[in-house]
């Protein structure tokens, strides 16, 4: 039985990014706990002489043209920014001084 | 002419060849149509009030005439980016965002002369089984307005089932294409993974995702992913059909028609799990196609119970590296408005891959996928297509399942291995439940077969009027 302690789901809510509520880190303690019993099913499979499937075409080494072609101008890829500053995306510090 | 959208795609492009009423005119019908049900059933997130205008706009072309779809309308599913429309991905932190380019899928279909009439409702980022996962509120089906539409492309699928466009584009990473077309007894197509193009598709799991066409009619599919198809030096995992490469690929079927074409049944596709209508109709269809001609067999997909479990260990591990470029700084708001699906997939994939858990989850379900493609690869050595329910249950009541995550998940178990394998699907309906709730099948083939699927799936409406039937709304 897999148990998530609260410790460690707001351990992964930091590598992801995410601010968790008190409620949320709760509710996927208890969620993701139960989703990780189910997939560990997976560890019942032999799989001693399987190679992983990492890409379903099998192709590999995609090659084109090293061409310059049309790309966004400046003023279409900042037009979804919140905040621009002189033709820049506007974001918070992320040095201290 | 009235009610010129409750054409099929195939009516509406010979009745405007045939000048038995303009694209004006079919434009017309169907945004009244969208207009009368929209409130009711909450397919369409955004009309796109630039319809008409482009439609004028196209109309100077010398070469409009030699456009195979001009003048259709065609509804296209909110991950989608279509340029200068709104595409919020269903989701609250892109509710303003408007993309500057356009998907590959559509851009193609746009130069055949169609027309987008509006974007459609879905799970947030397509995560999820039955649109109640929306951002901005769920789709209702329209067979039972208190039943969901299934998902994720729930929206794309009830437009077309109420005849708000003439058809849809919606995408299928794990099911999101076969199983609202089942819920809502319509046709849609999950390609070969990688024979439509992903650029431009706000990316779930890239190893998984499938751009394909839901429409009216096996017919109408089919018309409509020829356009779509083709390599796209924007997106390095497109490609053609070709002999060498595909992991899957017998004769072509030109070769083999001395004998019948075969029709296999997975016994794990019709287990105790299985509502017991859904399998009776689908037995019932293989009885109407060995009837006219197809051979029946059993085959076995023995890895089947693990489907979900390797699933959703690598989906939301893609997911969670996918979902990373969301932080409010170029695009969108800051991550905590993500839906809680949202956050719920990210976790759980930043956790099978994060440091000691790698081997175990991730990598395992790697080697799994691989014992998933091998079982589809033998059973194409004995038959040529698969065929098999697409949801264990009917369309199930909004709000019965949501509060079950692990329980949705496990709805996805007749879909999700055909994305492991990469292989295509077509899902079309096959009867109603005595309640009078659709139930379809998917015909499952190698890859890159899909002439074949739309070959039998053809055959079958023509001897079957499922398809033809329209809900009450």
């Amino acid at each position: 039985m897999t148990k998530l302690t609260k410790a460690e789901v707001e351990h992964i809510g930091k590598l992801a990014n995410l601010d968790l509520t008190k409620d949320e880190s709760e509710r996927f303690c208890k969620e993701l706990s139960e989703i990780l019993d189910f997939v560990g099913k997976l560890s019942s499979v032999d799989t001693t002489q399987v190679s992983p499937l990492n890409n379903v075409t099998g192709k590999k080494n995609i090659f084109r043209e090293d061409e310059v072609k049309a790309s966004l101008s400046q003023k279409q890829a900042l037009a979804n920014a919140p905040s621009v500053y002189k033709g820049y995306f506007k974001i918070k510090a992320i040095f201290e001084r | 002419m009235s009610d010129l959208n409750k054409l099929s795609l195939k009516e509406a492009i010979s009745g405007i060849k045939e000048k038995k009423f303009s694209s004006r005119e079919l434009l017309a019908d169907t945004k009244k149509r969208i207009r009368e049900v929209n409130s009711k059933l909450f397919s369409f997130i955004s009309v796109n009030e630039m319809a008409e205008r482009q439609f004028a706009e196209q109309g100077v072309l010398e070469s409009r005439d030699k456009l195979s779809l001009r003048g259709i309308p065609f509804a296209v599913k909110e991950v989608l980016s279509t340029q200068d429309l709104k595409t919020t991905a269903s989701s609250k932190i892109l509710d303003n965002y408007i993309p500057p380019y356009e998907a590959t899928v559509v851009r193609k279909l746009k130069e055949a002369g169609a027309i987008i009439i509006g974007k459609t409702n879905c799970d947030a980022f397509a995560f999820g089984a039955s649109t109640e996962n929306s951002g901005f509120g769920p789709t209702k089906n329209p067979w039972d307005l208190g039943r969901v539409p299934g998902g994720s492309s729930g929206g794309s699928a009830a437009a077309v089932a109420a005849d708000e466009c003439i058809f849809s584009l919606g995408t299928d990473t794990g099911g999101s294409i076969r199983q609202p077309a089942s819920f809502c007894s319509i046709s849609g197509l999950k390609p070969t993974y990688g024979a439509c193009s992903r650029f431009g598709l706000l990316a779930m799991a890239s190893s998984f995702d499938c751009p394909g066409p839901i429409g009216k009619s096996v017919e109408d599919c089919e018309i409509v992913f020829n356009l779509m198809k083709g390599k796209d030096g924007r997106d390095a995992t497109s490609s053609e059909k070709d002999q060498k490469n595909p992991p899957s690929s017998r004769q072509p079927a030109g070769l083999r028609r001395a004998s019948k074409i075969k029709i296999g049944l997975p016994k794990e596709f019709f287990t105790e799990g299985i509502d017991s209508e859904v399998k009776e109709l689908v037995k019932e269809a293989a009885k109407t196609l060995e009837k006219s001609g197809f051979a029946i067999e059993d085959v076995s997909l023995p890895h089947t119970e693990y489907a979900i479990a390797v699933y959703y260990i690598l989906v939301p591990s893609e997911i969670s590296s996918n979902m990373a470029r969301y932080d409010g700084n170029r695009f969108g708001h800051q991550r905590e408005t993500f839906e809680d699906e949202v956050k719920r997939r990210i976790m759980l994939g930043t956790y099978t891959l994060s440091a000691g858990y790698f081997d175990e989850y991730y990598l395992k379900a790697l080697k799994v996928r691989a014992l998933i493609q091998k079982d589809y690869l033998e059973a194409f050595e004995k038959v040529d297509l698969i065929l098999g329910p697409v949801s264990p249950t009917p369309p199930f009541k909004i709000g019965e399942m949501v509060s079950d995550p692990l329980k949705m998940y496990i709805a996805d178990i007749l879909t999700v291995s055909a994305n492991l394998a990469g292989i295509p699907g077509l899902a079309f309906p096959c009867g109603f439940t005595k309640n009078n709730l659709p139930v379809g099948l998917q015909l499952l083939g190698p890859h890159f077969s899909e002439d074949l699927l739309f070959e039998v799936g053809k055959k079958y409406q023509n001897l079957t009027d499922f398809h033809k039937k329209k809900p009450n709304i």
